[in-house]
């Protein structure tokens, strides 16, 4: 079961190389997305996008908001 | 959208997977970085007068008058120890009784914006008010800074 985390959380995981997924669509994240972020929008999620991300390091996934 | 996407995630083999449920809105409404086409644009953070005068809700009007003058009838920012906003102080109020607590005079909900909020992207509805100034806060309620909406004479 994922994990919830707050602002602050966030901020230290990345710092310590959690890796962050950004899954709105594309031209959201063009706009404007965390630095850092890696995007896979939900639609696109599946075992061949995932490959972009380790497997082995932690993932933080995020989207606008509480949806 | 993020719960489905941790969840997918999981089932794709990843052992420790994060959910940022507040998501963006709550990292750019707390002033940290973007990144991206848009991220440049101006926010109100961005021209926000940051070198704002401050008082504590126990003061006394006269004191605060002392510590700041009148400075050209700018409002004061009544802060707590954390700088949360706890209300706003108008020049007309600061020119009172001067044995009156700040707490009396104060403006217990004064005008706040987001600092993500795009420079001049002013509500239609504080035009019509004729509200002249805005505090920026992040999304915990710590002061950032003060933002002139419109010049006082506007408001006639």
């Amino acid at each position: 079961m994922p994990t919830v985390i707050d602002r602050q959380a966030v901020q230290q995981l990345v710092r310590e190389g959690t890796q962050l997924v950004d899954v709105l669509g594309a031209k959201e994240y063009e706009a404007e997305h965390i630095p850092g972020a890696i995007n896979i929008p939900l639609k696109n999620l599946d075992r061949a996008t995932a490959k972009r991300l380790d497997s082995g390091r932690p993932a933080i996934t995020y989207c606008h908001d509480y949806q | 959208m993020s719960a489905r996407a941790a969840s997918r995630l999981a089932t794709l083999g990843f052992t420790h997977v994060y959910r940022y449920q507040a998501g963006r809105a709550d990292w750019f409404a707390a002033g940290l970085p973007r990144e991206g086409r848009d991220a440049h644009v101006p926010r109100v953070a961005d021209v926000a007068k940051r070198d704002v005068h401050t008082c504590r809700l126990d003061e006394r009007v006269g004191d605060v008058r002392d510590r700041v003058g009148r400075d050209g009838g700018e409002p004061l920012i009544v802060v707590d120890a954390d700088r949360v906003v706890l209300g706003l102080v108008n020049s007309d109020a600061l020119a009172g009784d001067p044995a009156i607590p700040v707490e009396e005079v104060m403006d217990s909900a004064p005008v706040t914006f987001r600092p993500n909020i795009r420079a001049g992207e002013m509500p239609d509805y504080l035009k019509k008010q004729g509200v002249q100034h805005a505090i920026v806060t992040t999304s915990d309620g710590v002061l950032i800074g003060l933002l002139h909406l419109q010049p006082a004479h506007s408001t006639a």
